[in-house]
């Protein structure tokens, strides 16, 4: 393992496997590591995707990621009030593990190495530029040579502050969250629910998301503004003894989400970041599985040409940043705006506009129908929506 | 400043995401908090999800 390698990626999540796969399949000696035991475990997601995202990041869909196939939405308003939806694009739950671990097999076979149990805890720098990680595997501290190193270690990321890249989230930007899998419960098995209202997760909201009819994944992320004064943890169980009573357990998890709006600098001298370690997960919906896929595979490819070109500089880089920006980067800056609208509603504007909403029938509810009901029908939005939009 | 209490930690890395030091190093199943780094603003005690970190009285 002490052999130079032209690309080093840290963590195996979806966005270093992808990072990976993107640099062997250009030709790149790639060594991937990651720090737990096993790939793709533990599962800290509620393992939700857009059936057209998915496809879009991962090219085909192979059948035994998928838990649930997603044809609905259900919103709850913190009245009690349901809306129902059906948005144009379906969803998929997805078995993280087994995901998380064939994209990892992808990247082996595209040509990388992978390398679990072995913890990432320092850079190495020549002259203010990035040339390799330092890594404590089995043991030993070992020092490995690379032309590039691309971080994906995800929301603990390290590896960007280390190349100075100011990757730090202030704690009303990071989702605070925690997530059960219950069993022993009745869902419907094609549709998520969201709920929400400040009794049920301030600043965020909590979710139910079936992987068959007897089992979902329900969690809930509140900001960290409000993690201060009370713990998601005893809001999920005040949600759950009053949602599923009864229910049995069969894992528990935390985890953090970049809620902020999209970081400007994501690359410097001989590093890239990618995925949550790049704060680029959608700010609205907590989603970025996909991000981390789309993001990995641009950067992966730029590292590629970047290497070919003998050119590691930041500004040789940054054509990953500008290809990010042209196409997620976009939505996510769009998404943290609406963010910023929604989290100013009070529980009594949730609650109005649920009212006026659940009279719109719901083959008319798509996104586009809800929103002009909502415009017409409670013009506060419209003030909140011209925001959206300037 | 601050305790880390490993019997309710999760090491999910909540804390290491918002640490303004960057003080905190969580490997697998340990978290370490660099007594020289740490500033003890309290942000990760505010973010844990699971309430394992405190304010030391
Ligand atoms: C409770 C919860 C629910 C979520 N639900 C959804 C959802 O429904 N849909 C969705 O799209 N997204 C969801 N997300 C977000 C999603 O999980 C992440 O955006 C996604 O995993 C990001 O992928 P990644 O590859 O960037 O990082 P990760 O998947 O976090 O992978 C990072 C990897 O790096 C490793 N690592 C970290 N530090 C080091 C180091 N120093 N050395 C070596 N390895 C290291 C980690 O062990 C990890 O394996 C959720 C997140 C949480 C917390």
């Amino acid at each position: 393992m002490t052999a130079a390698y032209d690309i080093i990626v840290a963590g195996a999540g979806p966005g270093g496997s992808w990072a990976a796969k993107a640099a062997a399949e250009n030709g790149m000696s790639v060594l991937m590591l990651e720090k737990d035991r096993e790939v793709g475990i533990p599962v800290r997601c509620a393992e939700g995707v857009s059936v057209q995202g998915l496809e879009l990041a991962a090219g085909s869909v192979d059948a035994r990621w998928i838990a649930a196939t997603i044809t609905g939405a259900r919103f709850v308003a913190p009245n009690g009030t349901v809306i129902d939806a059906y948005p144009d694009d379906r969803g998929y739950i997805l078995h993280r593990r087994i995901f998380d671990s064939d994209l990892a097999e992808r990247a082996v076979q595209a040509g990388a190495r992978l390398q679990t149990n072995a913890f990432v805890c320092g850079l190495l720098l020549e002259g203010g530029r990035v040339c390799g990680v330092r890594c404590r595997c089995g043991g030993r501290t070992l020092d490995l040579k690379a032309r590039i190193v691309i971080g994906a270690d995800g929301t603990e990321s390290r590896v960007g502050r280390w190349a100075g890249l100011d990757t730090r989230l202030p704690p009303a930007l990071m989702e605070s969250c925690v997530q059960k899998t219950l069993t022993g419960i009745d869902v419907d098995p094609g549709r998520v629910e969201f709920h929400l209202g400040t009794m049920i997760a301030p600043g965020g909201y909590a979710w139910v998301f079936p992987k068959n009819a007897h089992t979902a994944n329900v969690g809930l992320g509140i900001t960290g503004e409000f993690a201060a004064a009370r713990k998601p943890a005893d809001y999920l169980d005040h949600f759950i003894e009053t949602r599923f009573p009864g229910a049995s357990v069969l894992a528990a998890v935390a985890g953090g989400v970049p809620v902020g709006p999209p970081l400007s600098r994501l690359t410097g001298d001989g590093i890239m970041l990618v995925g949550d370690a790049a704060r680029q997960a959608n700010p609205l919906t907590g989603g970025g599985i996909v991000n981390a896929m789309i993001a990995g595979r641009i950067a992966g490819e730029t590292a590629a040409r970047a290497v070919r070109k003998g050119r590691l500089t930041r500004h040789a880089l940054s054509a990953y940043e500008k290809e990010w920006e042209k196409t997620e980067g976009r939505q996510c800056r769009f998404s943290y705006r609406i963010k910023q609208v929604v989290d100013a509603f009070s529980d009594e504007e949730l609650n109005r506009t649920a009212e006026l909403l659940a009279a719109v029938p719901p083959e008319r509810r798509s996104a586009f129908q809800i929103f002009r009901a909502a415009l017409v029908r409670h013009p506060k939005l419209i003030l909140q929506a011209a925001k959206i939009f300037t | 400043m601050i305790d880390v209490l490993l019997e309710f930690c999760d090491f999910c890395g909540t804390c290491v995401g918002v640490c303004p030091t960057d003080a905190i190093t969580l490997e697998q199943v340990q978290l370490h908090i660099d007594s020289e780094l740490c500033a003890g603003c309290g942000d990760c005690v505010d973010i844990c999800p699971v309430g394992a970190l405190e304010r030391q009285a």
